[in-house]
């Protein structure tokens, strides 16, 4: 199994869920974050951390979302590795009220 | 040795999370780390020599005393508590040379934390299911004997209270001789239905003990879920017997059973010349920072389970570790000078203790348990006294 990112962490980029993991397995483009599943030892640190609910382990994800799991893996592969928090993007706040959360 | 509780305390059947041991392994090879073993603080070094040598000092001493259930029984034969197991199948030099018997039919683990919930996997477990594990050898030998085929895990609140995490639970579907139940005698329907249906974790938690309310058992060995129930003596005449609980509902219950786990909690041991919050038993620190009453202690941090206290998952310890790296870097330009040097200091301490153990003396260690592991198919047999360790880098 692995954790992963869906799409409720675009736009967002709180990077709360960075700074949890111990082993640095979460990559970064423009819009959001991804878990590499090849890294990633399922400790589960970071999906309480994120607070828009963004990350969840694989076997959980609705079928409808299932398709992030290749995202994740493929996307990891091809950005860079973040380790320290970011500063949130813009509009940041706005969003997550209005994801409710 | 390095590693804390992912060595000591992670069921050795969770051995993805134990590759966060190469995260360490990558910062114990950064330019100005040092690691300095078998150097017990405030008995070999006091905290004041370390504060005159550094100008920061981070204790990361983790939550090593296990809390009693505080009832009467509890010290009869039998009875334990789950941290003692714990560090013995994982081979804590410490905890290598108690004696669990393992005789009886039935065992009662105590606590709805995932501790709780890793004694009764390994309880459940039959020696093929943990052979390929780093299980430390002894714990293999005796549970492999182990008549238990009874295992109740027992908890004051319902399942909607219960601490332990969906991601544990869900390793029960996957045992191969042991059937789970949820005793249904104690649940109503309502109580699995969520009150947050938002919140995935509980959610699924709910669904699995749900379905195991719902099973039939076939197999040899059993875990029974037990919810709502205060225990309040453990009964025995030579060793324990029973242990007598209340229901929620006010109903008293004898439940039988040869073996006693407390798994109900941790906290951090005091260490000398650090002032200790009893409340919380942690050592007194606000956000990191050490505190005497509503004085700082400068050069004085605390950082993990020994600042927060035991929650969270290893993750949670890498946040809580940077807040407090932060407040010693926004502290720093006000450290006054320091009277003595790292290096004078471990000249005096090296003479104080049997062996310092440097990193690469680990690493030596470490290569030797993998190929005593290689031999028995398992990824690391590890030594489980100090003399062995020691022997091993040639000490
Ligand atoms: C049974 C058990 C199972 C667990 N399973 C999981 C799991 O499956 N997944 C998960 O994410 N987390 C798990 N955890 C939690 C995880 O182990 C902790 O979150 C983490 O280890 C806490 O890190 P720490 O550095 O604060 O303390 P620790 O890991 O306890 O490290 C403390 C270190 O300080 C040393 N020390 C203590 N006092 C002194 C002293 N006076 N002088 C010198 N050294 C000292 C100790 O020897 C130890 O090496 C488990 C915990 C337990 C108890
Ligand atoms: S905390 Fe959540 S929303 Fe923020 S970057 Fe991480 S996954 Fe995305
Ligand atoms: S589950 Fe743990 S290891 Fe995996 S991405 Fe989250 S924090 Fe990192």
């Amino acid at each position: 199994m692995t954790y992963v990112v869906t799409d409720n962490c675009r736009g967002c980029r709180y990077t709360e869920c960075v700074t949890v993991c111990p082993v640095e397995c979460f990559h970064l483009d423009d819009s959001m974050t991804y878990i590499d599943p090849e890294n990633c030892i399922d400790c589960g640190g970071c999906a309480p951390a994120c607070p828009v609910g963004a990350i969840e382990p694989d076997y959980r994800l609705a079928a409808d979302k299932k398709f992030w799991i290749d995202v994740n893996r493929r996307r990891a592969a091809e950005t860079p590795v973040i380790s320290a928090r970011l500063v949130p993007l813009p509009g940041a706040d706005e969003r997550r009220l209005a994801l409710g959360r | 040795m390095p590693y804390g509780l992912v060595r000591f305390g992670v069921a050795p059947d969770h051995p993805k999370l134990k590759q966060v041991t190469a995260a360490f392994d990558r910062i114990a090879a950064m330019p100005g780390f040092r690691f300095i073993g078998g150097v017990t603080v405030g008995d070999d070094v006091t905290v004041d020599e370390l504060r005159e040598a550094y100008d920061a000092v981070v204790l990361a001493t983790g939550a090593e005393l296990s809390r009693p259930l505080g009832i009467p029984g509890e010290a009869l034969p039998g009875s334990h508590s789950a941290g003692d197991f714990v560090a013995w199948y994982n081979g804590h030099p410490d905890f290598a040379d108690l004696s669990f018997n393992l005789d009886h039919e039935a065992a009662i683990i105590i606590g709805h934390g995932n501790v709780a919930l890793d004694v009764a996997r390994i309880l459940a477990k039959t020696a093929d299911e943990l052979r390929q594990t780093d299980i430390a050898r002894h714990a293999l030998e005796v549970l492999a004997a182990s008549r238990i085929r009874e295992i109740s895990i027992v908890g004051r609140g319902g399942p909607v209270q219960a601490k332990f995490s969906a991601k544990e639970l869900r390793d029960f579907l996957e045992l191969k001789s042991c059937d789970t139940l949820v005793n249904d005698r104690d649940v109503t329907p309502k109580d699995f239905e969520p009150q947050h249906p938002a919140d995935p974790e509980l959610v699924e938690k709910l669904s699995l003990l749900r379905g195991f309310s719902q099973q039939t058992a076939t197999r040899p060995r059993r875990c029974v879920f037990r919810f709502g129930f205060s225990p309040f003596a453990i009964h025995g005449r030579d060793r324990v017997e029973t242990l007598s609980v209340t229901h929620r509902s006010g109903a008293v219950e004898d439940i039988a059973g040869g073996l006693v786990f407390g798994s109900v909690g941790r906290r951090t041991a005091p260490v000398t010349g650090v002032p200790y919050d009893t409340h919380r038993g942690v050592h007194a620190n606000a956000n990191g920072r050490v505190t005497n009453g509503h004085c700082m202690i400068e050069g004085l941090y605390a950082c993990g389970w020994s600042k927060r206290g035991p929650n969270g998952t290893i993750g949670t310890n890498r946040g809580c570790g940077i807040a407090t790296a932060e407040a010693v870097l926004a502290d720093l330009a006000h450290r006054r000078a320091r009277p003595d040097t790292p290096d004078a200091l471990l000249a005096r301490v090296v003479g104080r203790v049997t062996r310092v153990v440097s990193y690469p003396d680990w690493m030596v260690i470490d290569t030797a348990e993998k190929s005593r592991g290689a031999l028995l198919g398992k990824p690391r047999e590890k030594f489980v006294t100090i003399p062995d360790m020691l022997a091993a880098v040639g000490a």
